[in-house]
């Protein structure tokens, strides 16, 4: 009810862009001491892993840093697989079979997101080829910079002849 | 009454803004310097109304008026004083009025300083920012009126949002909107050289200052913002690549990137369209920015389809002014004559690569923003783009463009020699290497990432150090002249470097607390003791206390170095009682620039015992410090004579008493 309640005013105050992540999160209980695993690199693993998963109720909030409920589920939840000594890739496999592709902070490179992942690579590569062909063109347009050897020669004979 | 005269003053402002759209643009047309010089007139006459609408809603509020439906949601008779005026703008309406009053306020200024500007360059200025006045007022008069009244009216009202009960909304909305809002004004200029199909010098020496306004305003408004979100969430992050700052990011990366062409454009009278282009962009995500908040579309798509007015008044005026603008500009664009030639190795062509890059790294946040809202549209597929995919994104744009950083004032207009600026680079590259190797030897190896990134931050530090002392001929002449020289350099060079430095200064911090922090998170109980810092942090207790117009848990902790005592902190859980809604107020204690950090997560079950987050953030502070670096470079760069129009006459005469060493 609370964080239903935070949603909406969320919704209704979002007064500048700071506060709609205070909003959010606040007040953020992430992560618990119960719920951490008593080996240090295991809960690393742990901890790693739930930075990356979206608390599927929250907006754009990880399950690492939410404290809504369902969150806290499925840190459980990760945790429980690593302690069955699953691998991380398997971990995120099994929350994206659960949960859908939208559990995942970083989407996927598929076709779906192919314009998402391919937008820093073409803009900078076309923005590189319109600079460099419009630079091109200008100096065509401007003509031959370089002076013929006549006119060289006449400048060499010009600036001798004002010494 | 008040409130009445309030609207009226609205109403008011809308038939003003409504002539001003109208008649000086005509006068422009015509050639009649009496239509033009409305503009002047009305710009002023909206900007005293709306500062008097303004003024009675911030009365409404002082007062408690809970017949006001805006002070009744979000204002309560025991709210202290500085809330119930920071209130005003705390909520959808009142930050529209904010929101317009700036924009009132940028325009009264132009025409108050534009003396000397083209009197049809002036009313076309003005009519343009007049038809963003108009249509934000349409919005807030027929959608998000401040002033509507409630009857009967209720005896208390419901209390502003806990979180933003802070010193942060007093200063970070004006900042952030004089920022957003700001931009208006070098959009307005690119519309009016479309309409006229030319731009001259004039256009040029005006847009910068202007931009430079704004991007100081952004910059600080965003860094604040970042700091409060720092301090009021309660774990410690402050950057969260939430769409919502991403709508305030864009434009600042744009807007840098436009403060970079116009430099060229000023200069060497090239880059004319791109500078226009980048200009409409730049305000084009400004507005978009205020759609994303405003319309409640990043909440759920479906939250905006079943209360659309808002989102769709907004997105329509998103659509008129940002369509209207490209497709003006697609038509004019090829009036306007390209300007001087330049290799590729020079000064303009590194103003060319930062465009570049940061175009780049503003076109991949928008995408990245907008993408899962477009595809969940179109193809019903839900997506979330969130802090990993930025990071992997946005890093790897950011890298080479600082690299090359302090090469670009190196470089001279035209033609450059890069040979030349790598020599006298060498030894901040040496000092660089210097320190990633000490960083390395520091943590024995085990941080590679970053030994290069807090590398590169010395880089950038030294670099633009170094461009510094090369102006004023350190090493070349004897000290007393390079220190005089140092002192006569233009202030525009020392804005230059201090803006580069800043960009130093809050990636060290950046990449010291990413790498370096440490973080423990444990259940106390009164007496315990952990490790955080150096330091022995012993947990005394909790005290109840209550507040006037919350309650709060207040943690205790004793801070000890060995078996001395330094100093106690404090860590608090709030319940504001109106809205029963929970905060926490973390304790922060600052050293030098790091920063210890202590907040409380939910009480224990037996007595006294509690969930602590204890996080060591090393150079923290840089991360913000910088970016104020940055806004001071800003101030100095504006404060540069040759950027004042008007101040040619004297600024020769200085230049004549004192040489300014050649660049």
């Amino acid at each position: 009810m609370r964080l239903w309640l935070l949603r909406h005013l969320a919704g209704l105050c979002l007064a500048v862009a700071a506060l709609a992540v205070v909003l959010s999160a606040a007040p953020a209980h992430a992560v618990q001491p119960d719920e951490m695993l008593a080996d240090p690199a295991l809960e690393a693993r742990a901890r790693d892993i739930s930075a990356g998963l979206r608390c599927l109720v929250c907006q754009n909030e990880s399950i690492d840093a939410s404290e809504a409920d369902l969150a806290r589920d499925l840190r459980l939840l990760v945790r429980k697989r690593l302690v069955a000594g699953d691998s991380d890739q398997e971990v995120v496999d099994y929350m994206v079979a659960r949960y859908g592709e939208f559990v995942l902070l970083r989407p996927r490179f598929d076709w779906q997101t192919l314009a998402l992942w391919g937008t820093p690579v073409v803009v900078l590569c076309a923005g590189a080829g319109f600079a460099f062909l419009s630079w091109r063109g200008r100096r065509r347009q401007a003509g031959p910079s370089s002076l013929s050897p006549e006119e060289a020669a006449r400048v060499e004979a010009l600036l001798r002849s004002g010494d | 009454m008040i409130v009445e005269t309030g609207h009226y003053a609205l109403v008011l402002a809308l038939a003003v803004a409504l002539v001003q759209s109208v008649l000086p643009l005509a006068g422009a047309r015509l050639g009649d310097g009496r239509l033009m010089q409305t503009g002047t007139n009305t710009a002023i006459l909206g900007f005293l109304l709306l500062a008097l609408s303004f003024a009675c809603l911030v009365t409404a509020h002082v007062q408690s008026d809970f017949s006001v439906l805006n002070v009744f949601e979000n204002s309560n008779s025991a709210k202290p004083m500085l809330y119930k005026v920071t209130g005003v703008w705390g909520n959808h309406e009142g930050s529209m009025l904010l929101w317009v009053l700036i924009l009132g306020l940028f325009g009264a200024l132009v025409a108050g300083f534009g003396r000397d500007l083209p009197a049809s360059l002036k009313a076309n200025v003005l009519s343009v920012q007049a038809w963003i006045t108009t249509a934000f007022l349409l919005f807030i008069l027929a959608t998000s009126n401040p002033f509507q009244r409630l009857s009967p009216a209720p005896f208390e009202g419901q209390d502003l949002n806990p979180v933003l009960q802070d010193v942060g909304l007093a200063i970070h909305p004006p900042l952030l909107y004089l920022g957003y809002v700001g931009f208006s004004i070098a959009f307005s200029f690119a519309v009016a050289a479309l309409i006229d199909g030319r731009i001259d010098a004039a256009w040029a020496r005006w847009v910068r200052p202007w931009t430079l306004v704004a991007w100081i305003f952004l910059t600080l408004g965003i860094a604040m913002g970042s700091y409060w979100a720092y301090y009021e969430l309660g774990w410690g992050g402050w950057w969260f690549w939430d769409p919502v700052e991403n709508a305030s990011f864009m434009p600042w990366l744009s807007g840098t990137a436009l403060l970079h062409s116009a430099l060229v454009m000023e200069k060497r009278s090239a880059l004319k369209i791109w500078t226009v282009l980048l200009a409409i962009l730049t305000f084009s995500l400004s507005l978009l920015g205020t759609f994303l908040v405003r319309s409640g579309v990043l909440t759920s798509v479906h939250a905006f389809a079943t209360d659309p007015t808002r989102g769709v008044f907004i997105l329509a005026i998103l659509a008129i002014f940002v369509g209207g603008s490209l497709a003006l500009f697609a038509f004019r664009a090829a009036a306007l004559e390209a300007g001087g030639l330049f290799a590729p190795i020079s000064r303009e062509g590194a103003l060319v690569l930062n465009n570049l890059f940061l175009t780049t790294a503003a076109a991949t946040v928008l995408v990245g923003t907008l993408y899962p809202l477009v595809l969940d549209v179109l193809a019903g597929t839900k997506i979330s783009v969130g802090a990993p995919f930025f990071n992997m994104t946005f890093g790897p744009l950011m890298l080479p463009l600082l690299a090359v950083v302090p090469f670009g004032p190196l470089l001279a207009w035209k033609r450059g020699d890069l040979m030349a600026a790598a020599q006298r680079l060498w030894a901040a590259a040496g000092l660089a290497l210097v320190v990633v190797i000490a960083v390395l030897a520091y943590t024995r190896g085990g941080k590679i990432l970053a030994a290069l990134g807090i590398g590169l931050a010395a880089w950038l530090i030294l670099g633009s150090l170094t461009d510094l002392a090369g102006r004023a001929g350190f090493g070349r002449v004897a000290r007393g002249v390079a220190l005089r020289r140092l002192a006569g350099l233009p202030r525009s060079a020392f804005g230059t470097a201090l803006a580069h430095l800043g960009l130093g200064i809050t990636l060290l911090g950046i990449v010291s607390v990413v790498t370096f922090q440490t973080e423990l998170i444990t259940t106390m109980t009164p007496g315990q003791v952990v490790e955080a810092g150096g330091y022995a942090i012993r947990y005394e207790g909790t005290e109840k206390r209550q507040g006037p117009n919350y309650s709060e848990d207040a943690a205790r902790f004793t801070l000890m170095r060995g078996t001395d005592r330094v100093d106690t902190m404090e860590s608090a859980r709030r319940l504001y009682t109106a809205r029963q809604q929970p905060t926490t107020e973390a304790g922060i204690r600052t050293e030098l620039f790091s920063q210890l950090y202590i907040a409380l997560g939910d009480a224990g079950a037996n007595g006294g015992a509690t969930v602590v987050r204890v996080w060591w953030k090393p150079l923290v502070t840089l991360v913000w410090l910088g970016a104020v670096v940055m806004a001071l470079g800003g101030i100095a760069s504006l404060s540069d004579r040759r950027l004042r129009v008007g101040a040619p006459a004297r600024s020769r005469r200085r230049a004549l008493l004192q040489p300014e060493p050649a660049e």
